[in-house]
């Protein structure tokens, strides 16, 4: 008698375990100065306020675990920040949960989310919090008085000697040729639309092909150009915000022709905290938590109510609002990406890309 | 009666004489055959459940996982799971039938189904992979057939986007209305099919697979190569030198064996990149310009002496475990029978060596083959390997079928190898320690 009643509390004491444990939830992001930023501007309040534990796991791209733990189906993510094109076509698969706008915080001031969001940022399945570009930097102790201003300059290599850090895949080289080839930031998906077009890029990016030092992950350019490897190099602009006003480094950014991008947040069908990550989205895509995003990293917050509130760095010094991707001035030669483009011709781009580089 | 321990010893002992047959017999009036064979069949039976364990582990962690990736590559049931109406038409009608009313109206209703079932974009990517571009064409269609669709489909459905009415889709739809197909195969060898369903080469700017599979063959050979050439007299010095001063050279080697894969490759590139140690070195000595600056990474040349480096240890361990063992005094008796010593080790010494070299080299050769955080990182355009193909396709395109097809060839690549070994040296001539 006295041992079945040991074994039932013991049992009734895993079950509260069990119970407890589902206030928490998994969050699946990229690791580096952006996970930290999340950490600090949405993770630490959210725990604070709700009691809800968030574990922050890193992954080089977190749309690759997501589609693996899906058609595995076994989950173990609750929240994935992914980018817009990955959330797009996981959300046509059926790999995610729909998101109703209606259900978003509004702004401060009363404007409804879906009025509040930047065009683009809310999606059947995903909500972006940040838009991030890809833009062009340089080391401003080689070009002395007369620095590169724009995306032609990063083809020019007789007027900047130097090498040019490139990311190893078509998405982000093929536009950069083209704006530098003259052709408008409206019409880029057009030209890449077509065989001469495609032509136009490869040429252009033929005469800089033997300068190329080709990276794969984020924070091999900033290394590259650090390491003076390379004088010129496409990075993403947070990762060069770091190094320059974290670390000091003499690098300058050029916005000319810089390349936009959402990251977003959605999840995945069978979540194993289906509520907690639901209220995790919510609560991180509040207004006053993107704008605290951006006292840690220069990633422009997803939603207009949000600017407003960006002030300075996390130094109290550095004003944050020039070196945000979403700045007026920098828009004007942006190319925004093409999710339903790149869905589409993603693979025969890669591969004719790949190729391209494996002929001498 | 006290048995033995033995099973074979009692029944030994407790045989008692022949049966009416003619044969042995046990004292409890058993044939001994059976008796025996039965004892046998439990020690068997031991034997195995000891080492059932390890069977297990490989099945679950090895064989299964294999399996599966290969099934993979020839199989995805991406439209036809989810568009079961238009691939029943076209298994009822043979290639080559113009599509009908009913085949229109089918690939509506499978539109309409899919699209609610939200597996329309799986449709579609299935396609796309066949024919570039076309993902959109199904998603779109989804999205505006979803409140419904009337006839005459045909007509409704080319309203959307004149694209469907183009030939090499419907063969294209044909070729995936089957949830095998060899297609991911025919384009890991730059093949593909056209509107009539016949093999043909690739569009010339997207022939890149047979091309990298040559290119990883030759480097792992050029590979195979130096480690052998750096890799032998060193072997030859450990096994040679005096205990002490041999364990001593044995820490460098192992030192570097020890150490992070990754620590070592972006040592390398802290050593040979432009602004590097090497080229900094060189400069200084005045042997060459400040702007001439050799190149030695991010290209094949980098690719090969990082991996030189980090595969060495394989090459050198298996033949100095062989020369250890050659016995000194058949070189000194060929010296002395007259023969120089190019003769002496060229015939005596170094055909001893053989089977440390085999394993050295089939080891070196085997992980060079599948080598990709290295390419990857000091491969540049020129230095990469298949493998590097095989990870994009896992975690950008996220075509695993892709990456099952050419990881499978490679499989099969070293498959082929290891038996043209087996034919030509001897796998038993394999010596690893």
């Amino acid at each position: 008698m006295k041992r079945t009643l040991i074994l039932t509390s013991a049992i009734c004491g895993l079950a509260f375990a069990a119970h407890a444990q589902d206030k928490e939830v998994n969050v699946v992001s990229w690791g580096g100065a952006y996970e930290k930023s999340q950490v600090e501007a949405y993770n630490k309040p959210f725990a604070e306020q709700t009691g809800i534990k968030v574990n922050m796991i890193a992954a080089d791209n977190p749309a690759t675990p997501l589609k693996a733990q899906v058609e595995a189906g076994n989950v173990t993510g609750d929240v994935f920040d992914i980018e817009l094109s990955d959330a797009i076509r996981l959300c046509d698969e059926g790999a995610l949960v729909e998101i109703n706008a209606d259900d978003l915080p509004a702004a401060p001031d009363g404007t409804a989310a879906v009025d509040d969001f930047v065009p683009g940022a809310l999606q059947d399945c995903a909500v972006a919090n940040i838009v991030w570009g890809t833009v062009i930097s340089f080391d401003t102790t080689k070009f002395g008085d007369n620095p590169p201003k724009t995306a032609a300059d990063f083809f020019d290599t007789e007027k900047f000697p130097g090498k040019r850090g490139l990311p190893k895949n078509p998405k982000r080289t093929l536009y950069l040729a083209l704006i530098a080839d003259g052709v408008a930031p409206d019409e880029i998906y057009d030209a890449l639309g077509s065989d001469e077009g495609i032509e136009r890029a490869f040429k252009k990016l033929d005469t800089i092909k033997k300068d190329v030092v080709w990276w794969e992950a984020g924070a091999q350019p900033v290394q590259l150009l650090a390491d003076g490897e390379v004088t010129m190099t496409t990075v993403y602009n947070g990762r060069i915000f770091d190094a320059m006003v974290a670390e000091k480094k003499p690098f300058e950014v050029i916005w000319d022709g810089q390349y936009m991008d959402f990251d977003m947040f959605a999840i995945p069908k069978g979540a194993p905290h289906p509520e907690a990550a639901m209220e995790y989205l919510k609560f991180a895509t509040a207004t006053e938590q993107l704008a605290n995003q951006a006292k840690w990293i220069s990633y422009g917050p997803a939603r207009k109510s949000s600017d407003a509130l960006v002030g300075k760095y996390q130094d109290g010094v550095t004003d944050m609002g020039p070196h945000m991707p979403t700045k007026a001035e920098h828009l004007t030669t942006a190319v925004y990406d093409d999710p339903e483009f790149w869905a589409d011709h993603s693979a025969e781009l890669t591969e004719q890309f790949n190729t391209w580089l494996a002929s001498s | 009666m006290a048995r033995a321990l033995d099973p074979h010893a009692a029944i030994a002992t407790e045989a008692t004489g022949l049966d009416a047959a003619g044969t042995l017999q046990t004292a409890d009036g058993q044939p001994l055959s059976k008796a025996l064979a039965r004892s046998s069949r439990r020690a068997r039976r031991r034997a195995f459940m000891l080492v059932l364990p390890l069977l297990l582990f490989i099945l679950i962690t090895f064989v299964m996982p294999i399996g599966q990736m290969l099934q993979r590559s020839v199989k995805n049931d991406g439209f036809s799971a989810n568009m079961p109406q238009i691939s029943a038409w076209f298994d009822a009608n043979p290639r080559g039938s113009e599509p009908d009313e009913a085949a229109w109206a089918a690939l509506a209703a499978d539109l309409q189904a899919s699209a609610e079932a939200k597996t329309i974009g799986v449709v579609g990517t299935r396609i796309n992979y066949d024919m570039p571009g076309t993902r959109s064409l199904f998603t779109s269609a989804g999205r505006k057939v979803r409140g419904g669709i009337e006839p005459p489909y045909r007509d409704n459905i080319l309203e959307f986007d004149e694209k469907w009415g183009d030939p090499q889709l419907w063969s294209v739809m044909r070729e995936a209305s089957s949830p095998y197909t060899s297609n991911f195969y025919l384009a890991s060898v730059d093949r593909t099919r056209d509107e009539a369903g016949n093999i043909i080469q690739a569009p010339e700017q997207q022939r890149i697979y047979v091309k990298l599979f040559i290119r990883t063959f030759w480097l792992s050979l050029i590979i195979t190569g130096t480690t052998f050439l750096l890799g032998f007299p060193i072997a030859h010095l450990l096994a040679t030198l005096p205990l002490r001063k041999s364990n001593l050279l044995m820490i460098l080697v192992l030192l570097p064996f020890w150490t992070s894969l990754l620590v070592r490759t972006t040592a390398w590139m802290v050593l040979l990149q432009q602004q590097g140690v090497v080229n900094d070195v060189l400069v200084w000595l005045g042997i060459i310009r400040d702007d001439q600056r050799l190149q030695m990474i991010f290209n094949q040349t980098g690719t090969i002496i990082a991996m030189t480096h980090i595969l060495l240890p394989f090459m050198i361990l298996p033949l100095y475990s062989v020369m250890r063992t050659i016995n000194p005094s058949y070189v000194r008796a060929a010296r002395s029978l007259g023969a120089t010593s190019w003769t002496a080790f060229r015939r005596i010494y170094f055909p001893q060596t053989l089977p440390g070299l085999g394993a050295g080299a089939l080891l070196v050769f085997i992980l060079a083959v599948g080598y990709y955080i290295t390419p990857a990182l000091v491969g540049g355009s020129s230095g990469q390997l298949i493998s590097n193909m095989i990870a994009m396709h896992m975690t950008q395109t996220l075509n695993w079928s892709m990456a099952a097809a050419l990881a499978a060839l490679l499989l099969g690549g070293v498959l082929i190898l290891y038996w043209v070994y087996d034919r030509l040296v001897g796998i038993d001539n394999l010596k690893l320690g």
